[in-house]
């Protein structure tokens, strides 16, 4: 295997290009030169932890600290996905429930891969264990804001249809089944969408990288086949749990809509 | 036939009043009074607390939905959860007469319910309710959208529900009504409910 070693002068030459984009948005008069910087410089610096963190993380190769780091990448996607709720439940429930959902369900197909498919030794090694999970987490996350935003949503909006039908004696579970199937379809969307348009419209990124990295394209396009099964397990997995512990909490046993565990509405 | 007892509910005071077979009790007050929420609270639809019970059962020795398949409230707004409207039936062929005595045609069953006017959909959600044969009708000003002939139909219906041994609590705002199908009336003020001399 052959890669190309990159220089800090590459980087600076490739950096132009985000000076170009910034001397665009002043002439233009954009306004976005000011963001774009800052960015870029988040970027780099993100970046450059992320490597040097990977660095000690893969010289130690210690079950303590991966999971420490797995945990840390979970709970701050957990973070992303209340940021991306209009209107999440209240208390606890709003960050608990997507954080849950995400840890068990890329938890879980991570170590499904780790054990089975890959099977690296230590099977624990974070240099196979960070990357996928990291794969599959920023996939989860994604369907999991997708699937609560959706169904929080559809139940304000149908709050009238729901009652009817539970007015009529209809179950919770009855009652709430259109927009548990709207959410979980919703849910369901990008990874949909991924995998039908892959290789045609986009070539993954991380299969990409590997054929960069001197990876042959056809054991390249093994693992990246692999990646897009795991993913959409642990998407399938999380929006279910996610959406379903969701619709739970939004009733009680007395089969009532309970919106009122929702965070309250804001003015806009 | 229902008996309430102390029933209370944010906005709403305790309550207690029983309700015979083919008694029909009006509901009055102001809007924003508290009339829904009574009806919410007794249909068991919002957390409330009290011993609500039917013929000497309690409602909590009864699941959510078997409680309202007996107390069937239908709300002022009406709620459809499919396109179609026979979707809202169990069986159509037993709701069509409803929705004939209603004033629909027989036809309306394939009709979207985006084509229904405000009265229709009040009459198709009247109608629903009552093809389950409840005990117990807690109807919200369930006229309130129909002109003088399609009024007199659903008052009809409903009089042949307490004339079956049902008993309904209904919220109007119009005093001839109240007078032509109630014998008793709740005055709502304030979540402060009372009975009045009818």
């Amino acid at each position: 295997m052959t890669y190309i070693h990159l220089d800090y002068a590459d980087l600076a030459l490739a950096a132009l290009l985000v000076v170009l984009n910034g001397g665009l948005s002043v002439a233009l008069e954009l306004g976005v030169e000011r963001r774009l910087a800052i960015a870029a410089l988040r970027m780099v610096v993100q970046l450059t932890l992320v490597g040097l963190v990977l660095t000690t993380l893969f010289a130690l190769v210690s079950p303590l600290w991966t999971s420490l780091a797995a945990l840390g990448m979970i709970l701050f996607a957990g973070h992303e996905i209340l940021s991306r709720q209009d209107r999440p439940l209240s208390g606890l429930w709003a960050y608990g429930l997507g954080t849950g959902a995400m840890l068990i369900a890329s938890v879980s197909v991570t170590l499904f891969a780790l054990t089975t498919q890959i099977a690296p030794t230590p099977w624990y090694d974070p240099r196979y264990a960070i990357p996928l999970l990291g794969m599959v987490l920023g996939n989860t996350m994604t369907g999991i804001s997708l699937g609560l935003q959706t169904l929080t949503t559809a139940l304000v909006r149908e709050r009238a249809a729901v009652e009817a039908r539970l007015a009529l004696g209809a179950t919770r579970r009855q009652a709430l089944l259109p927009p548990v199937r709207l959410a979980l379809r919703s849910a369901f969307m990008p990874i949909v969408n991924t995998m039908a348009a892959t290789g045609v419209v986009s070539l993954p990124g991380m299969m990409t990288g590997q054929i960069l990295s001197g990876v042959e394209p056809v054991e390249a396009v093994k693992y990246q086949i692999l990646i897009l099964f795991l993913i959409s397990g642990g998407t399938g997995l999380g929006s279910m749990a996610a959406v379903l512990g969701c619709a739970h909490r939004l009733t009680d046993h007395r089969h009532r809509l309970r919106l009122d565990r929702l965070t309250p509405a804001s003015k806009s | 036939m229902l008996s309430i007892r102390a029933l209370t509910r944010p906005g709403l005071e305790p309550v207690s009043f029983g309700l015979a077979a083919g008694e029909c009790m009006a509901v009055r007050g102001a809007s924003g009074s508290g009339k829904s929420l009574l009806l919410r609270a007794i249909a068991d639809l919002d957390p409330n607390h009290g011993d609500v019970s039917l013929e000497g059962r309690s409602r909590e020795a009864m699941s959510g939905p078997e409680w309202r398949r007996q107390v069937t409230y239908v709300p002022a707004e009406s709620g459809w959860w499919t396109e179609r409207i026979d979707g809202h039936f169990a069986d159509w062929t037993v709701a069509e007469p409803l929705a004939v005595a209603l004033g629909l045609p027989p036809s309306c069953r394939d009709w979207p319910v985006s084509r229904l006017s405000t009265g229709e959909r009040q009459r198709l959600a009247l109608a629903r309710a009552l093809v389950q044969r409840p005990r117990v009708l807690l109807l919200d000003e369930p006229t309130s959208a129909l002109d003088h002939d399609s009024g007199k139909a659903a008052e009809a219906l409903i009089a042949r529900h307490l004339a079956d041994g049902g008993a309904a609590l209904w919220v109007t705002h119009d005093p001839a009504q109240s007078a032509r199908v109630a014998t008793r009336v709740l005055g709502v003020e304030n979540g402060r409910i009372r009975e009045d001399v009818a």
